[in-house]
């Protein structure tokens, strides 16, 4: 059997038990993205975007899905002490795809916005949640979004309406729990409409020793001179794989970053397509990457520029040891009509053994003939040179290699602007490079 | 006695550089060691502190009684032993406060101390500034990270002074130095002096030995100490150069 048999099956057995769980406005799409699966099937490593994950040995084994909606015992409130402390957040719970709903931060929201269950969303606003939900990841053009779109049942909805500066930042930690192998699909839909504000930070966490797999597929719409940061923090463990799908369209004026920070994993794909529709949009897209023994960390990045004036910077640090295997393929688009680009993309990379394996491939496509444009990549280990003149001072070598590791990742942390957060990644890289943070450290549900 | 050297031999890729040298630096003495380019005094300052890209084939060195052939080079560190070293090496995103506090903190739990608190330390860092009139933006930076020649050999007498080291080899801190810098280096070496220090002191130059006034002066032929003799030693070989010794060794 394929790997793709098995959902094939479980969507044609439990179609109606998927869609009664649900709302209309997600079953909406389960058809068209039912026969786009059919039609693709899952990528081989053949297919260019998805040459350094295997996705069907990824999806083969047989997870166990929750289309029923059994309620997985857990208060997460009580259970979870979060790694980032200090912030003052809205705080927010996904246990599994579902948005955790029976308790809510004390700090109420501005005037008109939105946090709340895809679900409910998309049964009590059906007009605005279709109007973006399934726009961006277009189920014909990638098998994980057909795949998430004909099962997913649920997920977040952040709604900013115009105007709307959000103060405190959200942030939502997402909790795999189960006692058994879990697979979970999950939706996030985030609109910031014109001249609105916002920060968000997602904490993936791992709550049980079980396997996970996970497809998240987030859409992202930010309108005229909006303004979000999307900070992405994954601390999960050996057994957890994540593909995630990370669509955002920018409006005119707009202004987007994005920090994804890899502390701790099993596999991880992130894909993220950043189109800029509307002229003077800026966007950042910085990652850090953390691993060892046999974890696998793949990013994949697409800056589309489809229009004028328009900025991208990228900032992709790995560091590698053991057997661990990194992939960074980030391609930047920049179409006939989008003059006066700028775009900047730089991935490097440290393997700090002989067996860590690194695949780079900076991409840059130009079809406008006034731009200034940048891509590059280096893989490299650390710098004998520097580890002995380290010594030669008195630091350990292992220490000297620690403040090396830390030093070439800092660069990255840096970029993050909540001050809060950023120390306190310092601090949770610095203990994961002191081999402190072997699993999610700040859960106590962590075994 | 300090440092003592017998017969050591020491070869890089297998090609021998020392080819025996003796040499012993008791406390408080400066020894100053030339030679021409390739005769092994870089070697020699390299295997003292155990850059593991040089091999002792044979000898043995003694430091403080100790076999320092048997320690690793942050070891020989804590023992007292400082390399300022010819080319410093720029180590970007390590700031100079963190890359010092690691060092003085490796230091005192090597000598079961605890570590130094921070107002303690940045106190510290102020104060040995001073000696080297090291700008506190440098010393705010990453490790010799867009230093210019003059402040990467500045900051390395500023660590010298942190470490307060018993045993310092200077190799070739004079090297590219203005005018200007060589005395504020060379001061600043001076003002670190005790009678209980000593230093090596490998140079090309005489205008360094003016400054540092060694008590004895070693000439390095093909990886051996051909002569040995006071500082007046020094001033010949800046009048003569190195061949008359040449013809010395061979009559």
């Amino acid at each position: 059997m394929n790997s793709e048999q098995q959902y094939i099956d479980l969507f044609r057995q439990c179609r109606t038990m998927i869609d009664s769980h649900s709302a209309p406005v997600l079953n909406a799409l389960r058809e068209q993205a039912f026969q786009d699966f059919l039609q693709q099937g899952f990528p081989t490593q053949k297919v260019e975007r998805y040459k350094y994950t295997d996705v069907p040995a990824a999806f083969a084994p047989d997870y166990g899905v929750n289309l029923n909606r059994l309620d997985i015992p857990v208060n997460p409130y009580e259970v979870f002490k979060c790694d980032v402390p200090n912030l003052s957040t809205s705080l927010y719970f996904m246990v599994n795809d579902a948005f955790y709903s029976k308790i809510q931060p004390a700090v109420a929201l501005p005037e008109g916005m939105i946090v709340c269950s895809l679900r409910e969303a998309a049964q009590q606003y059906p007009d605005l949640v279709a109007r973006y939900y399934g726009k961006q990841a277009r189920t014909g053009k990638d098998a994980l979004n057909a795949l998430n779109t004909m099962l997913v049942q649920d997920g977040l909805f952040v709604y900013v309406p115009r105007g709307v500066v959000v103060e405190r930042t959200l942030q939502i930690v997402n909790i795999l729990r189960s006692d058994v192998d879990l697979m979970v699909n999950r939706r996030v839909l985030i609109v910031l409409e014109d001249n609105a504000e916002a920060r968000i930070l997602f904490c993936d966490h791992a709550a049980d020793d079980r396997s996970f797999l996970t497809t998240q597929i987030a859409e992202v719409y930010v309108g005229n001179n909006a303004r979000l940061q999307l900070y992405e923090l994954e601390e999960t463990h050996v057994k957890n794989k994540r593909f995630g799908n990370l669509y955002v369209d920018q409006q005119a004026d707009s202004n987007v970053s994005l920090n994804t920070i890899t502390l701790h994993n099993g596999l991880t794909r992130n894909r993220s397509e950043v189109t800029l529709s509307g002229e003077r949009a800026e966007t950042n897209l910085y990652g850090c990457v953390i691993a060892d023994k046999q974890q696998h960390v793949d990013h994949n990045t697409l800056i589309d520029h489809r229009v004028s004036y328009c900025t991208s910077n990228q900032l992709y640090k790995y560091v590698l040891d053991n057997q661990a295997v990194g992939a960074f393929a980030g391609r930047i688009l920049v179409r006939e009509n989008a003059q006066h680009t700028v775009s900047n993309e730089r991935n490097a990379n440290l393997c700090a053994t002989k067996e860590a394996r690194m695949y780079a491939q900076p991409m840059l496509e130009i079809y406008a003939d006034d731009v200034k444009c940048s891509h590059g990549s280096t893989v490299g280990q650390l710098n004998e040179q520097a580890l002995f003149y380290m010594q030669q001072r008195g630091i350990s070598r292992e220490e000297a290699q620690m403040l090396l590791r830390f030093a070439f990742v800092g660069e990255v942390i840096d970029c993050i602007a909540i001050d809060a957060l950023r120390d306190r990644l310092h601090h949770l890289v610095e203990k994961r490079f002191r081999g402190e943070l072997s699993r999610c450290s700040g859960c106590k549900i962590c075994k | 006695m300090m440092l003592e050297i017998k017969d050591l031999h020491a070869s890089i890729n297998d090609k021998e550089i020392l080819k025996g040298i003796n040499l012993t630096v008791n406390p408080g003495e400066i020894h100053a060691l030339m030679g021409q380019n390739g005769a092994g005094k870089s070697t020699l300052s390299n295997v003292l502190v155990g850059n593991p890209a040089y091999e002792v084939t044979s000898g043995s060195i003694t430091f403080n009684g100790k076999d320092l052939l048997a320690m690793k080079p942050e070891e020989r560190a804590h023992e007292g032993l400082f390399l300022s070293f010819q080319q410093p090496v720029e180590i970007p995103g390590v700031s100079m406060v963190n890359f010092m506090r690691a060092a003085i903190n490796a230091r005192r739990q090597y000598l079961g101390q605890e570590p130094m608190s921070a107002g303690d330390f940045l106190k510290m860092m102020r104060e040995k500034r001073k000696i080297v009139e090291l700008d506190s933006k440098l010393a705010n930076r990453s490790v010799n990270e867009g230093f210019s020649g003059g402040e990467k050999k500045r900051n390395e007498i500023f660590q010298m002074a942190m470490l307060e080291p018993t045993l310092s080899i200077l190799d070739e801190t004079d090297s590219g130095l203005d005018v200007d810098a060589l005395r504020i280096v060379a001061e600043g070496f001076n003002k670190l002096r005790t009678p209980e220090t000593s230093a090596l002191v490998i140079t090309h130059y005489q205008r360094l030995l003016d400054y540092l006034k060694p008590d004895i002066v070693h000439v390095l032929l093909n990886g051996r100490i051909v002569k040995t003799g006071g500082p007046e030693l020094a001033l010949e070989i800046e009048n003569k150069g190195f061949d008359w010794i040449k013809a010395e060794l061979e009559a």
